[in-house]
């Protein structure tokens, strides 16, 4: 990283000449922050030109001497916070009470150092200085992109459902203009689709809620022993008068029991997806394998389909939020676009994985990994609490 | 009353190219009923072939399709075949984003190839009173 800017403020000369030629030479070597930072050092003999300079900015450091013969030390600082001007201040003064070491940092210091001092307190107290104003940096641009993030998910779920409201909304406009017709027959497509926009949006509405919460940390968590095996059987009757409708045959592959460390609702989360996809994206008549098994540490879930599948370009952008793979063999098919980063974010929280394997018009097959989640002492704290 | 059929298609044919299967069938059902015969795509590689094989009246592109510019590409091929055919480009990216960008300046429409840019929540009065404008030019 570029060097530090510091501005020594002293009214002797010696002092300024000490401290500029003790830091110039000097580099802080930051190893657990991954940074080894220089220093380039400017003086200023008084007040009004450590002002000045402050002003023409920007500086990194100020090393402030509390005694100035025109303007003192801490109306200095008052005018920092005044001016807005962002640079980590040390005070330094020869008479090192604890009265003007708190008003100091009352005022917005850093630090300080009291007069005389060795070279080695000065680099002491720089490369302190220089360490929390990086941790501060990093921390700021952190949230900027979270921000960032934060925004552009918002924008992109705006323009999700932004999309089924307006079809909805137009669809009863032509209701209320009667444009097909003056019964209500005339207009039962309309009506389908309608409402199947709107549970469209109901489940993304639902699935963004866990996404968030799962994101946030606020989602409790239960980790008890679950037999898996009894929460595919659950998830399957759940799917099961769908895969009926359309002739789709279920395939189980199950132990007698299957236990796993976990949280109860977030298993049922992974297999009501994975089901519940594998039914949607299927043929009509078709069939899904649904697997699990220990396998060392995991637990491995294994469903495949014999839907339209993916080409590989496809898959590959399948884990994105709000992406959904548009073509003329999923136009009828809803979905949030949410239910695989949900997934994903799940087997994160047990350790695993999901990965897919795909051929376009034979099947996809998704296979998750789960360890046996470890309950954290904050983890266990919340659940009592619970 | 008439039916929306009856008179479909003596204005001319319009290719609609949009990803929201409803929003294809709304615009089939209210250009009908406006008097065109209507020619639908749901991808921008759809909508390149019909491009390349038909001769429409006017065009209407979502700006959005597979990539999140297709409609500006379909734009240009469109322009590019025949400068004459009027293009509307239908957008939801402007009232989400407050990138504002429109086809009412020359300097705008010299890389925007539409001659009009509307927003997506589609109102149908207003898209009957652009279209009657285009045509008439």
């Amino acid at each position: 990283m570029p060097d530090l800017r510091v501005l020594v403020v002293d009214d002797e000369p010696g002092m300024r000449r000490g401290a500029a030629k003790v830091l110039d030479r000097h580099v802080v070597n930051l190893a657990d922050l991954g940074e080894e930072v220089g220093f380039t050092v400017d003086t200023a003999a008084d007040g009004s030109e450590a002002l000045a300079k402050l002003q023409d900015g920007p500086w990194d450091l100020l090393l402030l001497d509390y005694k100035l013969p025109d303007i003192s030390g801490l109306d200095i600082l008052s005018r920092i916070v005044e001016m807005e001007i962002d640079v980590t201040t040390v005070m330094v003064t020869a008479y090192a009470s604890l009265e003007v070491a708190v008003s100091a940092t009352k005022h917005g210091a850093f630090d300080f150092l009291a007069k005389p001092f060795t070279p080695e307190e000065l680099k002491g107290v720089v490369e302190k200085a220089a360490r929390s104003l990086i941790t501060h940096r990093r921390a700021e641009k952190l949230e900027r992109e979270k921000r960032q993030v934060r925004f552009k998910f918002i924008t992109v779920l705006a323009h999700e459902l932004k999309a089924p409201l307006s079809v909805v909304e137009s669809f009863m406009g032509m209701m209320k203009d009667r444009t097909l017709g003056d019964t209500l027959d005339d207009y039962g497509d309309m009506i389908d689709r309608t409402m199947l926009r709107v549970a469209g949006m109901r489940k993304m509405i639902g699935d963004l809620l866990d996404l968030t919460r799962m994101e946030s940390g606020q989602k409790q968590r239960e980790i008890v022993d679950v037999d898996l095996t009894a929460t595919a059987l659950q998830a399957f009757e759940t799917v099961q008068p769908q895969a009926d409708a359309r002739g789709i045959e279920v395939k189980l592959d199950l132990p007698d029991e299957l236990p796993l460390a976990a949280d109860r609702e977030e298993l049922e989360i992974i297999l009501n997806n994975l089901l519940t996809n594998a039914v949607k994206y299927n043929r009509d008549g078709g069939r899904i394998d649904l697997a699990a098994r220990r396998e060392g540490d995991a637990v491995v879930i294994e469903v495949s389909d014999t839907g339209i599948g993916m080409t590989d370009e496809e898959t590959k952008r399948l884990f994105r939020e709000f992406s959904r793979i548009k073509n003329d063999k999923t136009r009828l098919i809803q979905g949030s676009g949410l239910g695989l980063s949900i997934l994903k974010k799940i087997a994160d929280l047990y350790g695993g994985d999901v990965e897919v394997r795909s051929e376009p018009d034979v099947g996809s097959t998704f296979t998750v990994t789960l360890h046996d989640a470890v309950v954290e002492q904050g983890e266990q704290d919340r659940a009592v609490v619970h | 009353m008439t039916s929306a059929k009856d008179n479909a298609g003596t204005r001319g044919t319009i290719l609609v190219v949009d990803d929201d299967f409803d929003l294809l069938e709304q615009f089939r059902i209210k250009l009908e009923q406006m008097g065109f015969e209507v020619r639908t795509a749901e991808t921008q590689r759809e909508g390149e072939k019909m491009i390349d094989a038909m001769d429409p009246d006017l065009a209407i592109f979502d700006l959005m399709l597979e990539t999140p510019d297709g409609g500006f590409a379909l734009c240009h091929r469109m322009k590019k075949k025949n400068p004459e055919t009027p293009v509307i480009l239908v957008t939801g990216v402007a009232a989400e984003t407050g990138i504002t960008f429109g086809a009412s300046t020359e300097e705008m429409r010299s890389w925007i190839k539409a001659d009009v840019v509307m927003d997506k929540a589609i109102r149908y009065d207003q898209l009957e009173r652009e279209i009657d404008r285009l045509l008439k030019d």
